[in-house]
Formats: C-alpha cells, sequence, structure tokens
C-alpha cells in the first residue's frame, strides 16, 4: 500500500502527462479548478483551458460543441453538479448525440465531509448509469486513477469519472495496468465474493483480511468500470463463491449493486447484500465518522458476508 | 449584395422548402408548422449562399456549422438539407416515423448535415460555443451560425452561454433569434415577457442587429456586418412572422405545434404556387 493520495489530486497528474501526449485534450472547469486540481493544467496549457465560470450547464454543452469538432473535452466539477445541475446537457447533448466528452466529477459520495449533504453525491452512478452509451469509472486510488484517465483519452465514448477529495491509501503498484470495462480479481476465497468500488476496494481488502484471520475466505472483485460492467466476472463470482456482498460509496439504490444484482438475478441468483447508503442524504462530518454513520466500515462489510454466507447455507 | 439572380435563387429555394415543411409535416401528421415556416429565409440564405459546406462530405473538418438550437424547427433544417443534396428528398415524407433517419427533433447521429442533436431547448447556443472555441484553438477560419428561438430565451443556459461567446470573444460565432413572439402556450409578452430583446444581448456585450428576417438582402447585410465585428459575437434579431408563408398559419400560436391536416395543406400549397 503506498501513501495516501486523493483521486482527484492523481486526476490533476494525469491531465498534465495526458497533455503531453494527446494534443486534442482540452480541459473545462467551472469555478472549481483549484478543488477539481486542474490548476497546473490550467496553467501549463492555458489556450487549451476554459474556465467556464459557475454555469455547469453551459460547461456541458461546450464540451459537447468542442467534441463535435475532435476535442477531447475533460469537464470537471464536483459529482453533485456534474450529473444534478447538468443531467439534461449531460443527457440530450453530450450522451444522445454520443459525443466523445470526459465528465470528471470529482468530490463524489459522503467523504466530501464537512460541506455537507448538498455537497456529497450519493446518486451520480445511477442518473450517469440509465444514459444509453455512457461508460462509468470509479477509480480505487491514484494510481488506477491516472491510469484510467489516461485510457479514457484513448476510449470513443462520453465517459463519466467518479472521483474523491479524501486521500485515501495506495491499492495498486506502479505496474498494475487497469482495462475499461474488465473487473480485477484481487483476493481468492470460496465463502462469498465481495464486489467494490471506488473508495470501498481498500476497505473490502481490509474486510477480507478480518474473515480470513477468522478462517472465511472470500473472493474480492474491484469493479473500476461500473458501465460496461464486466458481466461475466460477476457471474463468475456467483457461480465459483455462491453468494455476493457489493461495496459502494454511494446510494444502494441505482449503483454497482443494483448493476450487479441485475446480471445476478438473470444468470445465476445467488444470495446478495449491499454495502452503501440506504436512501438516506449525506450531512456534515468527518469521512471516517460518516463512513462509519452510513455503515461502510470493513466491520460492515464482514458483518454483510456473514449474513450473506448464512442465508447461502440456510 | 445579392444580385437580382440570386435573389430570385433564394426566393425559390425558399419557396421549395415551405412546401416541403407543408408536405413532411402533413404526411407525419404531428410537428411544428409555425417556428418552421418563420426561419425559411434564414435557412435558405445560409445552406444556399453563405456556407461553405459539401452535402458529398458532411462531415468535412472546415466546414461551417450549424446549429439548430430550437430543435423543434426540424422540418425547415430537414427541408434545406434534403434541397441541398445532403439526402434524397423522398426521405421527406417520413419525418417522425419509425426507423427514419429524419427524427422529431435533430439526431446527429441518423441524420447527414445535422452538425449536433438538439431538442431541449437553451442548448445550442453553449454547443456552437464549443465548435468556435475549436475553431480558434486550432486556428481554422470556419464559422459558426446558431439559431435559436424566442421562446427559448426563457431558458436560462441561453444567458449562460451568452457570457461565453462575450468572454471569449467568439467573432467566429453568429447566433439569431427568430423573434415570432408566439410560444406554445400564447404570446411571449403573455407567457414570461422578454421586454427589451435587443437591449438584453447589447448588456451582456454582443454586436446586436435588428432585421426583417424574412428579407435576403437584409439577412446579407446583417451577416457580412457581423463577419466584420471583431472581438465580440454578433446576435441578429430576425422581426419574424410565425408560420408564414401560410395565411391560415400566420401568427397564430395555436400552429406552433400542429401538423396541417389534408386540406389545410393542399390549401397552403396552393398558396405557396403548388399544384397539389
Amino acid at each position: 500500500m503506498g501513501e495516501r493520495v486523493a483521486t482527484r489530486d492523481a486526476y490533476g497528474n494525469a491531465l498534465l502527462k495526458l497533455a503531453e501526449i494527446n494534443p486534442n485534450v482540452v480541459v473545462l472547469d467551472a469555478d472549481l479548478s483549484k478543488s477539481t486540481k486542474t490548476t497546473a493544467f490550467s496553467k501549463k496549457y492555458p489556450e487549451r483551458f476554459f474556465q467556464m465560470g459557475i454555469a455547469e450547464a453551459d460547461m456541458m454543452a461546450t464540451a459537447g460543441g468542442l467534441a463535435t469538432a475532435g476535442k477531447i473535452p475533460f469537464a470537471s466539477t464536483f459529482a453533485i453538479f456534474a450529473t444534478g445541475r447538468a443531467y439534461d446537457q449531460v443527457r440530450n447533448t453530450i450522451g444522445y448525440s454520443g459525443l466523445n466528452v470526459k465528465i470528471a466529477a470529482t468530490h463524489a459520495g459522503i467523504t466530501v465531509g464537512d460541506d455537507g449533504g448538498s455537497h456529497q453525491s450519493i446518486e451520480d452512478i445511477a442518473l450517469m448509469r440509465v444514459i444509453p452509451g455512457m461508460t462509468i469509472l470509479n477509480p480505487a486510488d491514484a494510481t488506477e486513477t491516472e491510469k484510467l484517465v489516461l485510457a479514457a483519452a484513448e476510449y470513443e465514448s462520453p465517459v463519466y469519472i467518479r472521483l474523491g477529495r479524501e486521500p485515501m491509501p495506495g491499492v495498486f503498484g506502479e505496474d498494475y495496468q487497469p482495462v475499461i470495462g474488465k473487473a480485477v480479481r484481487l483476493r481468492e476465497g470460496n465463502a462469498a465474493t465481495i464486489i467494490a468500488t471506488g473508495i470501498m476496494v481498500e476497505r473490502a481488502l481490509l474486510a477480507a483480511d478480518i474473515l480470513n484471520q477468522k478462517g472465511t475466505t472470500v473472493r474480492v472483485v474491484n469493479v473500476h468500470t461500473i458501465k460496461p460492467l464486466d458481466a461475466a466476472e460477476v457471474i463468475k463470482a456467483a457461480w465459483d463463491t455462491g453468494a455476493i456482498v457489493t461495496a459502494e460509496e454511494h446510494s444502494t439504490i441505482g449503483g454497482l449493486g443494483s448493476a450487479v444484482a441485475e446480471v445476478v438475478v438473470q444468470n445465476r441468483p445467488v444470495p446478495m447484500e449491499f454495502i452503501g447508503i440506504k436512501d438516506r442524504f449525506g450531512q456534515s462530518g468527518k469521512p471516517t465518522e460518516l463512513l462509519t454513520e452510513y455503515g461502510m466500515d470493513p466491520e460492515h462489510i464482514v458483518a454483510a458476508v456473514e449474513k450473506v454466507i448464512g442465508r447461502k447455507n440456510s | 449584395m445579392l444580385t437580382q439572380e440570386q435573389l430570385q435563387e433564394l426566393t425559390e429555394k425558399a419557396r421549395q422548402m415551405r412546401g416541403h415543411i407543408i408536405r413532411m409535416l402533413a404526411a407525419a401528421k404531428s410537428g411544428h408548422p409555425g417556428g418552421s415556416l418563420s426561419s425559411v429565409e434564414l435557412l435558405a440564405y445560409l445552406y444556399f449562399h453563405k456556407m461553405n459546406i459539401d452535402p458529398d462530405h458532411p462531415k468535412m473538418p472546415d466546414r461551417d456549422r450549424f446549429v439548430l438550437s430550437k430543435g423543434h424547427a426540424a422540418p425547415v433544417l430537414y427541408a434545406a438539407l434534403a434541397e441541398r443534396g445532403y439526402f434524397d428528398k423522398s426521405h421527406l415524407t417520413s419525418l417522425r416515423k419509425f426507423k427514419s433517419i429524419i427524427q422529431g427533433h435533430p439526431d446527429m447521429k441518423r441524420t447527414p448535415g445535422v452538425d449536433i442533436s438538439s431538442g431541449s431547448l437553451g442548448q445550442g447556443l453553449s454547443v456552437g460555443n464549443g465548435m468556435a472555441l475549436a475553431a480558434k484553438l486550432d486556428k481554422k477560419n470556419y464559422r459558426v451560425y446558431v439559431l435559436m428561438g424566442d421562446g427559448e430565451l426563457e431558458e436560462g443556459q441561453v444567458w449562460e452561454a451568452a457570457m461565453t461567446s462575450v468572454h471569449y470573444k467568439l467573432d467566429n460565432l453568429t447566433a439569431f433569434v427568430d423573434y415570432n413572439h408566439l410560444q406554445i402556450d400564447g404570446t411571449i409578452e403573455e407567457v414570461k415577457s422578454l421586454y427589451d430583446v435587443p437591449g438584453r444581448f447589447r448588456a451582456f456585450g454582443w454586436h446586436v442587429i435588428e432585421i426583417d428576417g424574412h428579407s435576403f438582402e437584409a439577412l446579407d447585410k446583417a451577416v457580412a456586418e457581423a463577419e466584420a465585428t471583431k472581438g465580440r459575437p454578433t446576435m441578429v434579431i430576425l422581426n419574424t412572422c410565425k408560420g408564414k408563408g401560410c395565411s391560415f398559419m400566420e401568427n397564430q400560436a395555436g400552429w406552433h405545434g400542429m401538423a396541417p391536416k389534408p386540406e389545410e395543406a393542399a390549401l397552403a400549397l396552393k398558396e405557396l404556387g403548388f399544384d397539389a
């Protein structure tokens, strides 16, 4: 495990690398560049950076226009505004037209912390998932973020990239290479599978360690691409381990858990449990306090695994 | 300056386009005649005189772009594209039908020559800004034309975009407002008054020109003035008549989104000088 880095910082670094590789990459921001970490890009490549002011709807449709002319726009703002405030622009201009826009949404989930529920996006994955043709990436750490951002630029599709504010422990080494659409098996085990995304991947691994100490081995699968979901890996988990727990920093309505359940019930129904936010808004607090309050600590995952194993065996 | 010959040609193109609009809407049995007919002269002027385009290469990188932000006026765009040769005119009667290449609202993935999908109002000026920014970045001299409805100006995003066009000095973009004073629920003044439309855009920093939107000479002069205006975008307010060219539709809000019945279509076509 590496040092603690926020995925938003990794995004900012990835943009600098991308700028060198691909001259078509441009960046837009809506008066949050210090927070979304696009400032370094804006300083080094001012002509390729478009400050759009506090106007997210305008930003998304402008990004669409840039994409029609062959640019690869990265439109950056907080997840709550990218998907809520500008939903219609993302849906009708970017999604319906199938434009090659990358929506880089930082400050996703409850780990936004102090700002409170108005700024904590718990529904963005659900909103993006129902748009036909939208690709959704939710990296687990800084390394995965950097590599997925680079991959997204080469991936001809509207892409939603979900990023966090809070520094998180590293999960992957430098030689790790994620492939869009391909889930990554991180641990082997046979009692159940934990399918996790984003910051919950590290927590799933901690849960697996606790379970291991108790004599239970679980498979852990990292789903960095929520759409298109790696259905084959999900079905394999159902066949091989017979029970699944999903873990996401998002509402359990419409996110990773729902996506996995849709695949499981159609192919190999097995008992499932869902770790995530249970139909509640967020609130102010420290990220660690909130993760505990909303039932997203490794201990909660352990309890969910034990529960689902109990149902599998009943 | 347009020559007499050019004027005659454009007038005839406009007449043909109006005929297409009436026939395709009658065949579709739904759609938006009023705001299609009020924009005919602008699209005839752009597609048959002004824009650098090639129907054989609809995606030509250096082409001029047209954004129909008021996407419900799709019939006027389809009439222009078909008449210009982007697709066969036989497609026009398939408007709004299953598997048609011409959808109820513009769909760039299905219709050759459509530069951006539209339909949800208020987004086209932002899209046009994006195209104009790309042109500046690539040091290309293509121009971007955006047509908005007057009722569409009630959408807040229009004003976000109006700020962007000025902030980035997008003098390669020319926008138009089809100011026909009517929207679905009544007159603009009744529904949500815009008061001083040109004054609003002037206050936002635009170069504003007000013209008779049905006059080719006025359009030609305004577009030339827009092209000569450096350092800021130009807004051309087109004073128009909703339903123009069809006596019983002119200035009637009811004809915003209602297709003519066969006998009404026949009457409209007769007025336009077509046989049937």
